[in-house]
């Protein structure tokens, strides 16, 4: 890493730093930020909608054990072959585009959308939101049915339970859920690279452009100054966990 | 308590619209991995043969089953000992060794590519060309998942007993640890094993930002060229990672019933 700080022959810099605050710089962080947030926001939603439904099955049923397996893998499932799986989906020719198409007339790949900001959005909840259901499960197990049971003799009804019980207890692991899913996909890199082919709306996408770039030569230190930045900011979300996760621990003997 | 109807009947549309979303991208890569080129109608499975006729492809593949292998054998090679020794001859490092186990976790793949690529400059000088010197990289990034597994085992069995009663039968440490500690512990090593495997053959920062051909790279440039065949050739590498997903998390259910005392 002290690669940040030197230039091309060596000596120490502070000059790749200020690389950080280029426009493209800028605009990569912003758009792995809000890339990293939004799938980290509707991940945690959905998977905790999807974890609750899951364990509101009985325990010994098949589809609950299924569903609890198969996030285990999808969780596990990025890279080449998501991007690709996609690009069949909801593609130029993917099979949804024109099934929507024949049905209802309407283009459903428009301009390109998936190979943007907005389809990585898409894409990345694909293992974002198995992520949140295999982290949020054990969670919503540990709700004790006669928990619910003693509020509603204590005349809750189902909404003042779920605000005045439930929530608060799952709030911490939600919260916790909800740091790990956003270092997760910050740090996600195949998927990206290969379905966008121009532009580098993503920090880790600028990055490879930095370090295998033929045009412009000598940016390998700029990718170490990027790489640093990650780290900063992988650091900070994972401080932020540990705290929270303290916080967690003292209430949960 | 037992759910209303309608709550029944949301929770099964919300579960199917769940599955949509899941499995209709697989299902359209097997659509399109079927479809005769050129968008002709037609189906035909020629695709799914093109990844043991295509010399590229096949040579990538071998690349990444055998880098499985090797990181496989290496991480055993590596970890096991190191393991072993720490938790009977020095538990103090215990926290030094979880932490350094944990730490490729958190750091992003693409960061420890960045950090290493002068390293392995040096690497390919040495050892050659190969794919295979990728082993190195893979080692340290399946480190946190097969650490897990193995601790978890490890901590299931009562090493130290067992290793002082094999010592004053008088076995070597070798002895102990090969013929004595490691059929103990067979399942954690086999599930570390399925995972280091399923995360080997799906790499592709490592191997793409290196420039070294192995499957998901030579996938990623087939695709420009022949779209179907690759398709087929992803899903039939995820269908094999599932398989061993899968597989191990029965293991591991075979194992906690077996011995339901254990905490792992």
């Amino acid at each position: 890493m002290l690669g940040a700080f030197q230039d091309e022959d060596g000596a120490l810099t502070l000059g790749n730093l200020d690389a950080l605050t280029s426009e493209a710089a800028v605009s990569a962080l912003k758009g792995s930020l809000i890339l990293s947030a939004s799938t980290a926001l509707l991940g945690a939603v959905l998977g905790a909608v999807l974890a609750y439904l899951v364990v509101s099955l009985p325990p010994r049923s098949l589809l609950r054990r299924g569903t609890l397996a198969l996030s285990g893998v999808l969780a596990q499932f990025g890279g080449v072959v998501l991007a690709f799986a996609w690009i069949a989906t909801i593609g130029q020719v993917g099979i949804v585009t024109q099934l929507v198409s024949d049905l209802f007339g309407a283009d459903l790949y428009g301009s390109g959308w998936l190979f943007g900001l907005p389809g990585l959005v898409v894409v990345y909840c694909y293992f974002q939101i198995p992520l949140m259901v295999i982290v949020l499960a054990p969670a919503f197990e540990g709700l004790r049915p006669q928990w619910r049971e003693a509020a509603v003799n204590l005349g809750a009804s189902t909404w003042s339970y779920w605000r005045h019980v439930a929530i608060p207890l799952l709030t911490p692991a939600f919260l916790g859920a909800l740091l790990l899913l956003f270092a997760n996909a910050f740090a996600a890199y195949a998927t990206a690279a290969v379905l966008v082919s121009q532009g580098q709306p993503i920090v880790p996408l600028l990055i490879r452009q930095a370090i295998t770039s033929e045009v412009i030569l000598g940016q390998a230190n700029v990718g170490f100054a990027l790489a640093l930045e990650m780290i900063v900011v992988v650091t900070v979300v994972m401080v932020a966990y540990s705290l929270l996760l303290r916080r967690t621990s003292r209430w949960m003997r | 308590m037992t759910p209303s109807r309608s709550f029944r009947i949301a929770r099964a549309v919300l579960l199917l619209v769940f599955a949509a979303y899941f499995f209709v991208p697989l299902l359209a890569m097997f659509d399109f991995s079927t479809q005769v080129r050129g968008s002709a109608p037609g189906r035909t499975w020629d695709n799914w043969t093109f990844m043991f006729r295509d010399e590229d492809l096949r040579s990538s593949i071998v690349a990444s089953l055998l880098l499985a292998l090797l990181t496989v054998v290496l991480m055993i090679a590596l970890l096991v000992p190191t393991m072993v020794w720490v938790r009977l001859r020095v538990p103090r490092a215990k926290k030094l060794i979880e932490f350094l186990c944990l730490l490729p976790l958190t750091i992003p793949a693409l960061v420890i590519v960045v950090g290493i690529g002068n390293v392995y400059s040096w690497v390919t000088y040495l050892l050659g060309d190969s794919a295979l010197v990728l082993t190195f990289a893979y080692v340290v990034l399946v480190l946190p998942y097969s650490f897990r597994a193995i601790d978890a085992s490890l901590s299931a069995i009562d090493a130290t007993t067992l290793s002082e009663a094999a010592r004053s039968l008088g076995a070597g440490w070798f002895t102990v640890v090969v013929r004595v500690i490691m059929p103990n512990i067979s399942g954690g090593i086999l599930g570390a094993a399925f995972i280091s495997v399923a995360l080997v053959l799906g790499e592709y920062v490592f191997a793409s930002l290196l420039r070294f051909d192995t499957l998901p790279v030579a996938m990623a440039a087939l695709y420009k060229s022949n779209g179907p065949a690759a398709m087929a050739a992803a899903l039939a590498s995820m269908l094999l990672v599932s398989a061993l997903l899968v597989g191990l998390t029965f293991l591991s259910r075979d194992r906690h019933r077996r011995n339901p005392g254990a905490s792992s």
